[in-house]
């Protein structure tokens, strides 16, 4: 095979690889698919597993604590009706962003190093997801009335109403989540043919072969396969624009100071891929390095994703300038009393956390010595991620807990069950994540032989 | 029915098939190769020679060959515009029907079909069913869930999801010829030329 031909290296570009040279499509298989067929689970997969299990059942805790008790023992009140439970939405939704520009907004693109982050990144998408739809949820009061969302004919004879952002929020998630979960599952179906063929086990080719559902490699499914698969990355590309824009409408839309602003859904788009790629970030420099993946995910990946980051944070700075000025040049003295009391008002520490975490610290992506260092890439990556969750915060109680007048004026603490369920559903995140890691390939295999063979072929047109 | 075709997946190269085959319960000749360029070319060189009823098969995209089999059908995209077509109009035909019809709110005596504030709806609901008919039209014009298919019934097919690429002439193309078509697929210098039995 010509990939086996190692004495020269095989790039696709100059500079650094998007894959290891050496790479056959047997090696390629054999290393990704082998932590879901042969290697054992280890002691620190177990251990980290255990811990977010353990998160996992303090969720439950809470949860069932919230159903039983009602949503008082959280600190929401009025003013702050919306306390950790819409933070937490906006935050995890965003960050399962950056999963599907990675896919779709990469793959129109023809990015060649998109293909060993997607799958996991697509996962890092559907969880997160799930973690977003928990809180409007858990919010309602009444969760278990949750189905009343959706429109459908009821003997109450009432409708949900389509003018309201609320429900134009409910399609956007629903649609995000069932849309994920698709392009999810057809990236998956030619592995699990392979891993079908290469198991041992008859219970692991059982699996698969139902997974695959019977996928054959036939030239005519491919082409139709490579179709759907392209337009359905079409199709997701505004979807993740359109679900974030609805997200930020359920501010905007307000007249709140600090909420009514036409430059939320782009500054909320750039948001949320900043914290989406700090989130893969954050998942992908472990997993490289506990499953010896180095070569699939190389420094250019993590290069590219940090150069991402920096693009849109600074995206994100333009907002809070831009915020800023309006609060100015509106001459409005709410929208002015709004900015002066986000800056010096009691959540002001918060407001210059969020500075130093999403503005100051990133800007040292500039250099190409922190671009290139692992860790400091990993510790950054979560230092961007507290930084959003920080901003979600200031959006929501501050432009709240202070409005129009200052006898509805009142503070928001957080208690220890709005704790308990945030860090549930961090908890909730990881389990899903580790499970995912385990039992499907985390890379798309087919879609690195195809790599394989794209290096192998430039490398034909430079050398031989 | 036995014969010598190879049964070690992971195997040495071994012999080319030979011998007679009945003539019933044969689906067709499964020629295998290393590399999709030689897939492509064999593919090719079927057509050429008058072969319709064919597949061929490989482990990821090769480019250029369901055209070199002679596909060129894809009704994937044109059903995916149908979807966003439907989507699109059960969207909007949805917020019309609620705030119009079943529900209609007098606020203020604003007009009730308040068009403007349906679009994000309906675009959701654009990109849903559009999705939707993507994923299960492209399952359906494949015919999957399949749990069965001769070619499977060859041990070296495995292969196939691995890194081997095959050609398949069937029984079933009016050229078709137990050892014309044999020896047409020996002639592309395949690794192996198995018998696919039904």
């Amino acid at each position: 095979m010509r990939a086996e031909d190692t004495n020269t290296p095989t790039l696709v570009e100059p500079g650094a690889p998007v894959l290891a040279p050496g790479h056959t499509y047997q090696s390629v298989q054999e290393d990704i698919g082998s932590i879901v067929l042969t290697q054992s689970a280890g002691r620190r997969w177990m251990l980290c597993f255990a811990v977010a299990f353990l998160a996992v059942n303090m969720l439950l805790v809470a949860v069932i604590y919230l159903f039983v008790r009602g949503v008082g023992i959280w600190g929401i009140n009025i003013p702050i009706a919306w306390g950790f439970a819409i933070v937490n939405f906006v935050w995890w939704i965003g960050i399962g962003h950056a999963g599907t520009l990675i896919s779709a907004i990469l793959l129109l693109l023809k990015q060649d190093w998109r293909t060993s982050i997607n799958r996991f990144a697509e996962a890092m998408t559907l969880f997160a997801v799930m973690c977003a739809g928990m809180f409007p949820v858990l919010h309602l009061g009444r969760p278990w009335l949750a189905y009343w969302l959706f429109p459908y004919p009821n003997t109450m004879g009432i409708w949900p109403q389509p003018r309201s952002p609320l429900l134009w929020d409910v399609f956007a998630v629903s649609t995000y989540f069932i849309v994920s979960l698709m392009f999810w599952y057809v990236g998956l179906i030619p592995d699990a043919a392979t891993l079908r063929d290469r198991a041992v086990e008859p219970w692991k080719q059982h699996v698969f072969g139902v997974l695959a559902m019977g996928w054959r490699g036939s030239a005519k499914h491919w082409a139709r396969y490579e179709m759907a698969y392209l337009l359905l990355a079409g199709l997701a590309t505004p979807l993740v624009v359109s679900v974030h824009t609805v997200v930020s409408f359920d501010f905007a839309v307000a007249i709140l100071p600090g909420w009514h602003t036409t430059i939320f859904p782009p500054y909320f788009v750039a948001g949320a891929i900043y914290s989406g790629f700090a989130m893969v970030l954050t998942l992908a420099i472990p997993i490289r390095k506990f499953y010896h993946l180095e070569d699939f995910i190389t420094m250019k990946h993590l290069q590219n994703m940090a150069k991402v980051m920096l693009g849109t944070g600074l995206i994100v700075a333009y907002g809070y300038i831009l915020e800023a000025f309006f609060s100015f040049y509106s001459a409005n003295q709410y929208e002015g009393f709004m900015m002066k009391n986000r800056v010096t008002g009691p959540y002001g520490p918060a407001y210059w956390a969020l500075i130093l975490c999403n503005i100051l610290i990133p800007q040292s992506l500039w250099s190409y010595r922190v671009r290139t260092n692992v860790t400091a890439l990993f510790i950054l990556s979560l230092v961007v991620n507290m930084g959003m969750w920080l901003e979600r915060f200031v959006i929501v109680v501050t432009s709240l807990h202070r409005d129009f007048l200052p006898s509805s004026w009142g503070m928001y603490y957080p208690t220890k069950w709005d704790i308990m369920v945030f860090f549930g559903t961090v908890g909730f995140f990881a389990m899903m994540f580790f499970l995912f890691v385990r039992l499907l390939p985390a890379i798309s295999i087919f879609e690195m032989k195809d790599l394989v063979h794209k290096v192998a072929h430039a490398h034909d047109k430079k050398g031989h | 029915m036995p014969d010598d075709s190879t049964t070690n997946i992971t195997g040495h190269r071994t012999e080319i098939i030979s011998g007679d085959f009945p003539v019933t319960g044969r689906w067709g000749f499964l020629a295998e190769f290393r590399e999709p360029e030689d897939l492509v070319k064999a593919a090719q060189r079927a057509y050429d020679a008058g072969y319709r009823r064919m597949d061929a098969y490989s482990p990821m995209p090769v480019h250029g060959l369901a055209e070199a089999i002679g596909f060129n059908r894809n009704a994937v995209a044109p059903l995916v515009l149908v979807g966003g077509v439907i989507g699109c109009c059960s969207g909007f035909m949805l917020c019309y029907w609620i705030a119009v019809v079943a529900y209609p709110l007098n606020v203020g005596g604003r007009p009730l079909n308040s068009w403007p504030a349906w679009i994000p709806i309906t675009f959701e609901v654009t990109v849903l069913v559009a999705s939707l008919f993507a994923v299960l039209g492209m399952l359906a014009m494949n015919g999957l869930p399949q749990p069965y298919h001769p070619v499977f019934n060859v041990p070296r097919f495995a292969l196939a999801s691995q890194d081997r690429f095959f050609l398949c002439i069937e029984s079933a193309d009016p050229l078709f010829d137990p050892v014309e078509t044999k020896q047409f697929l020996e002639e592309l210098h395949p690794d192996f030329v198995s018998n696919v039995e039904m």
